[in-house]
């Protein structure tokens, strides 16, 4: 008897040093973990403390103010930042209804056949194709055939294509998770399918749409190599004539066809040239292009935190 | 609501004058009103169909200027060749170092992003608690937004210093520093995609698995992990994707010369980053020099689109049906 208790008793023992070993191991995979993390956390911070480090003293006023200038202590990122907000608003003119259409159209039209299988797989593959791919269509289709140049028409409508299947998943995602009931009542009133999509899909999935449509433009401001493709001089010290005159009919569009710089290839045109003074202006335009798009990804994450909050169906 | 309704709020009318089962007029849909809805249908139609389109224009002109390029170039030389000077006055189009370039950065890169993302997606999604993974993922969302542009100034001018102290004979580019931060820049893509997949493992499982007696660890590796194993297949898929077709960091930190090498500590060119060279020159439209980037655009999307054909495959295998 007292010897099958001692047994019991060892094998107790030994249960319990099997169990505190595989605790072990789950707290030592805990500290790895938080180690990765860490790591990612440090190297963000590295990076923008390091441009900070660098970059700080040249964030002045006369840095948003000035044109590229082989001086570099003269140097400033006007043209850049101007071309970045014009080539941005032919992304977002071209992709938003060009993408919220197609989000509806899979979502709500779409019969259930080969052709739909198509263009939901075409989606899909389209978001993995590498950038500089977009770059290299836009040469042959934008500059070349359709001869647009190297304008800021031909960058926006590349960056374009290159979001449209974030526009596209972020609609179709917004518009799937309306209730089916949403629109059956609107059908039971007599609503088109039209009048539904209209004064019901669209408006309750706005805010969703908005949240990848931000994501997506923040995406394009920080492109650089299919703009490179594309031809965009990198040494640009004057602006595209304005979008408003002061003769009739007081709107031009002769900035579409300018040639232009965008921020990300101000900063990569700066980054290459081996004089420090000239990694210095790098470092600030990295700080500028950085806040830019951390600003626009914190709105899209903050929208989308909001929006799961308040959307209860 | 407004202009569209076409029900027009009416006396009653009998059943008996109104005959048969047919609607009657006035509760019909106006003839306008179905043109415009069919009409509407058809542009919702063709927005869709672009990006068809786009892939279609894509594979157009990437394949004709190509067809184009290897007209002057026997299609065997461009693959076996290990010498790639297209701009010179006698030139060589090898595709191989500029391959070789492109394999050894994505496999540092890789060598990085796997072993991170696999192991903070299996931390968030298993161990950590709900505020730590609100407040992780949202930064993890964040660092992918920075634009590649700038994480080629950390290579270059952050991470090529440091590694230069523990390695003294490192050159000012070179594939390594790159690569690592490739790595860095894509793990929040393979974490997020890999975190994804495991959270859609049922509960049950890993409740059957505690049950036994299991612990955290030993549930995630030998339950959660295999469950979830078509998932994290795509999203190591992705990130090679990524990697394959990263350019900026490589144009910026790796060196500019085609290098036919499979040593990390030296410079080399990637296919991406010869594209760039080449458009950052003012090519002549139409000459061999033009075609070059459209044959090595091709590589490249034939390797994305190999990656992804495979990761498919890997998904359909080995998806996990609950």
């Amino acid at each position: 008897m007292s010897i099958g208790t001692e047994k019991t008793a060892e094998s107790l023992q030994e249960i319990r040093d099997l169990i505190a070993k595989h605790k072990r191991w789950d707290r030592i995979f805990i500290v790895i973990g938080l180690l990765c993390l860490m790591v990612g956390v440090l190297a963000f911070a590295a990076l923008f403390l390091s441009m900070v480090w660098h970059g700080w003293e040249r964030l002045t006023p006369e840095f948003f103010t000035s044109f590229p200038s082989r001086k570099a202590g003269q140097a400033g990122i006007l043209s850049a930042w101007v071309g970045s907000v014009l080539v941005m608003l032919v992304t977002a003119l071209a992709a938003v209804p060009l993408g919220v259409m197609a989000g509806v159209y899979l979502e709500e039209y779409a019969p259930k056949n080969w052709l739909t299988d198509i263009i939901e797989i075409n989606v899909t593959n389209l978001a993995g194709v590498p950038s500089i791919v977009y770059g290299l269509l836009a040469l042959g289709v934008f500059v070349y055939a359709l001869g647009f140049g190297r304008s800021i028409l031909s960058a926006g409508l590349t960056l374009a294509l290159l979001i449209l299947p974030v526009v596209i998943v972020a609609t179709r995602e917004a518009i799937r998770a309306i209730p089916v009931g949403i629109r059956e009542g609107a059908y039971a009133l007599g609503a088109t399918k039209w009048q539904t999509t209209r004064d019901h899909i669209i408006p309750y999935s706005s805010a969703g749409i908005l949240t990848g449509v931000i994501i997506g433009l923040a995406r394009a401001i920080g492109e650089t190599a299919p703009i490179i493709t594309i031809g965009a001089l990198t040494f640009i010290a004057f602006l595209p004539p304005p979008p408003l005159t002061d003769t009739f009919p007081f709107v031009s569009f002769e900035w579409l066809m300018a040639p232009f710089t965008v921020m990300p290839i101000q900063m990569f045109n700066w980054v290459s040239r081996p004089e420090e003074a000239f990694q210095v202006n790098a470092a600030a335009a990295g700080i500028v292009l950085v806040v830019m798009t951390l600003l626009m990804n914190g709105l899209a994450i903050w929208l989308r935190y909001r929006l799961r909050k308040n959307l209860k169906w | 609501m407004g202009n569209g309704t076409t029900i027009v709020n009416e006396t009653h009318t009998p059943a008996s004058v109104r005959g048969p089962a047919v609607a009657p007029s006035h509760l019909r849909r106006r003839a306008s009103t179905r043109i415009k809805e069919k009409l509407i249908e058809t542009a919702l139609f063709f927005a869709a169909l672009s990006s068809v389109l786009t892939t279609i224009a894509i594979v157009v002109v990437l394949v004709e200027e190509s067809l184009l390029f290897f007209e002057h170039v026997p299609i065997w030389d461009f693959i076996s060749g290990t010498e790639w000077t297209p701009l010179f006055d006698n030139p060589k189009y090898g595709i191989l170092p500029l391959l070789m370039g492109t394999l050894v950065t994505s496999s540092i890169a890789l060598c990085v992003a796997v072993p991170m993302g696999t192991i903070i997606a299996i931390y968030l999604s298993e161990f950590a608690g709900f505020r730590a993974r609100e407040i992780a993922k949202p930064f993890l969302e964040l660092l992918a937004g920075i634009p590649t542009v700038v994480y080629g100034y950390f290579a270059l001018l952050f991470v090529t210093p440091i590694l230069q102290l523990l390695l003294p004979n490192l050159p000012g580019f070179n594939m390594l520093s790159a690569g690592l931060v490739m790595g860095i820049m894509i793990v929040p893509y393979v974490s997020s995609i890999c975190e994804d997949a495991m959270r859609a493992v049922p509960m049950g499982l890993r409740e059957g698995s505690f049950a036994m007696g299991a612990t955290r660890l030993q549930t995630a590796s030998n339950v959660v992990v295999p469950a979830a194993f078509s998932g994290i297949a795509a999203a190591y898929i992705l990130g090679i994707s990524r990697a394959v077709g990263e350019t900026m960091v490589l144009a910026i930190a790796a060196g500019n010369q085609p290098n036919f090498t499979l040593n990390p500590m030296e410079p080399a060119q990637t296919i991406t980053a010869y594209i760039v060279a080449v458009s950052l020159g003012d090519l002549p439209h139409g000459g061999v020099g033009y075609q070059t980037i459209f044959a090595a655009g091709l590589t490249l999307l034939l390797m994305t689109l190999g990656f992804n054909i495979g990761g498919h495959w890997l998904r359909r295998k080995y998806r996990e049906a609950y």
